[in-house]
């Protein structure tokens, strides 16, 4: 294992986060208040208690959740797109490196990124709503679990899109959707029954639901299918990508 | 001298069916600078990325330092360095960052003194904290050489390395080659400049079509390169040849007004002076004479065309 060219993969992709530091503090920071604002203050003073909890409190793990989702996916996949788009890939596919270092090195760094956000999230968020932790230990490990899934598809994305366009397809048109409709902002108990059956079908539900069980206590869905649903997605990231690698799609030829 | 890039019968399709190697053998020895000649989409730079494991080949074993770069990947990487032909480069990075990105790719570990030793050499010591966007073209080069260098490989692949590169650059760049090839890096460079090889290189190999045509020292291409040719013209057209000059084996233009004598420079006795003479006394009047010499582009030329 070439641990020295994963660590420099990493450390090469975090200062491309740390030279736009203002932004990736800002932005997401912004957008959180902003979701307080209109969904804490003004929508959610009219909103009773969701599950027993306030409804400011209630969508704080799946504010985090669909941040985080979309940065992982949004940075892992521009991490190996660029040097495809800019062609210093040629550089990563002649160097004594496996598919596993050049995946741990993008995956992780998009990976900490995310959870560099997730966390800036959580700690705004404690500003404006009272929330209390039931299960911490559990709540890293979704939170990384999460981070790191995504990230994996990011990956795929980015190795799989010929433009700027294609890049910001799946994103836009599968994960923001999925993770809307997922439960970030309600519970799927609040939904009429055949949309219940329809959104268990939604990947993106198991993630919130386990993540804001962490956080209260209560869930949609088992946490353990929860868990095992994000294995299962996880598993099927490392499969396409060790295919990838294997057969040199859209970067060996 | 032993091998340290030995490539056999190697060949490489792609999907299309296009078939960009057909069966090239090569043998590279260690220490010296072979330029590949070849025109356009002659497969130089396909066979320099199937070397480096940039593109898979199809058939065929390629080996570097005795290691196979399929089976034994990492060992036969280590040893390569390659400088591409376009200037692919992360823009918003500085020169240090990402030559040091390149070591550590490698598995080297970090060692800002010999990396600052090379950008030395480069000329683009005070270059090192500059940001890659704010070079210019020729420095930019160098950062790719640098990178290269940064693992100290072994060999040393250099795809078109003055490929629209002024004069005075191109001459810097040859100098840069030589250097290297002091201090015992092996270097490959392809180029369809035919100067270039004639400048630098210790062999040259012709490929064209994907097939090596062939492999020779620049030394016996030069010898071949020997013959010379001295064309006469005469003020008044010749019917034919003089007898008297027979021995000359001359060649005459159709409107009888050139005559062509090739003779070999290395010879102890050229002719020409005696061929004057004869001309003189057969009372052929002299126009004009001129020399010329085969060049390297002449041979290169002749065999492309053959190929045709």
């Amino acid at each position: 294992m070439n641990m020295t060219a994963v660590k420099s993969i990493y450390i090469f992709e975090m200062a491309r986060f740390f030279r736009t530091i203002t932004q990736s503090f800002v932005s997401p920071v912004l957008s959180t208040s902003l979701y307080f604002v209109v969904f804490g203050a003004a929508i959610g003073s009219r909103i009773q208690e969701v599950e027993g909890v306030s409804y400011g409190a209630f969508i704080v793990p799946g504010l985090i959740m669909l941040s985080v989702m979309t940065q992982a996916t949004a940075n892992a996949s521009f991490g190996i797109y660029f040097p495809k788009f800019i062609g210093t890939i040629y550089e990563l596919l002649s160097a004594p490196v496996s598919f596993l270092e050049i995946v741990a090195g993008y995956v992780g760094a998009a990976a900490t990124k995310a959870m560099f956000i997730g966390v800036i999230i959580l700690v705004t968020a404690f500003f404006f709503v009272d929330i209390q932790i039931a299960h911490p230990f559990a709540m890293i490990a979704f939170l990384v679990l999460t981070c790191v899934s995504f990230a994996l598809l990011g990956f795929i994305i980015g190795i799989w899109a010929g433009n700027f366009e294609q890049l910001q397809l799946i994103p836009l048109l599968v994960i923001t959707p999925l993770v809307f409709l997922g439960g970030s902002f309600y519970s799927i108990t609040m939904l009429p029954p055949i949309w219940q059956t329809i959104t268990l079908f939604n990947p993106v539900v198991y993630l919130i639901s386990g993540f804001r069980w962490s956080f209260f206590g209560t869930a949609d869905v088992g946490i353990g299918i929860s868990l095992f649903a994000i294995a299962l997605f996880t598993g099927i990231c490392l499969a396409v990508i060790w295919w990838i690698f294997k057969t040199g799609w859209r970067i060996r030829q | 001298m032993s091998s340290i890039v030995s490539v056999q019968n190697l060949r490489k399709s792609y999907a299309g069916g296009f078939e960009a190697l057909k069966g090239c053998n090569l043998e590279i020895e260690e220490g010296e600078i072979l330029a590949l000649l070849g025109p356009n989409g002659a497969g130089k730079t396909t066979l320099i990325s199937t070397i480096c494991g940039i593109t898979v080949p199809t058939s065929g074993i390629i080996t570097v330092g005795g290691h196979d770069t399929q089976t034994d990947f990492r060992a036969a990487r280590n040893l390569i360095g390659l400088v591409p032909q376009e200037i692919n480069l992360e823009p918003f990075e500085t020169v240090m960052n990402t030559v040091r990105f390149s070591r550590g790719l490698f598995g080297k570990p970090r060692d800002d003194a010999y990396l600052e030793k090379v950008l030395n050499q480069l000329s683009l010591g005070d270059k090192k904290d500059n940001k890659i966007m704010t070079l210019s073209g020729g420095m930019k080069r160098r950062v790719l050489i640098a990178k290269a260098l940064s693992h100290e490989p072994r060999v040393l692949f250099l795809d078109e390395p003055t490929a629209g590169v002024d004069v005075e650059l191109r001459k810097d760049m040859w100098e840069v080659v030589a250097g290297l090839k002091a201090s015992g890096v092996t270097i490959i460079l392809t180029t369809h400049y035919i100067e270039e090889a004639e400048a630098i290189a210790d062999r040259v190999g012709v490929i064209n079509k994907g097939e090596i045509l062939l492999v020779q020292e620049k030394s016996d291409l030069m010898a071949q390169m020997g013959q010379k040719q001295l064309q006469i013209d005469l003020t008044e057209p010749t019917e034919d040849i003089p007898a008297a000059l027979n021995s000359y084996a001359l060649s005459r233009s159709d409107d009888g007004l050139k005559l062509t004598y090739s003779y070999d420079t290395k010879g102890d006795r050229t002719g020409i002076t005696t061929l004057l003479n004869d001309l003189q006394r057969a009372g052929l009047q002299m126009a004009d004479i001129q020399t010329k010499q085969n060049s390297l582009e002449d041979i290169f030329v002749g065999l492309v065309r053959e190929e045709k």
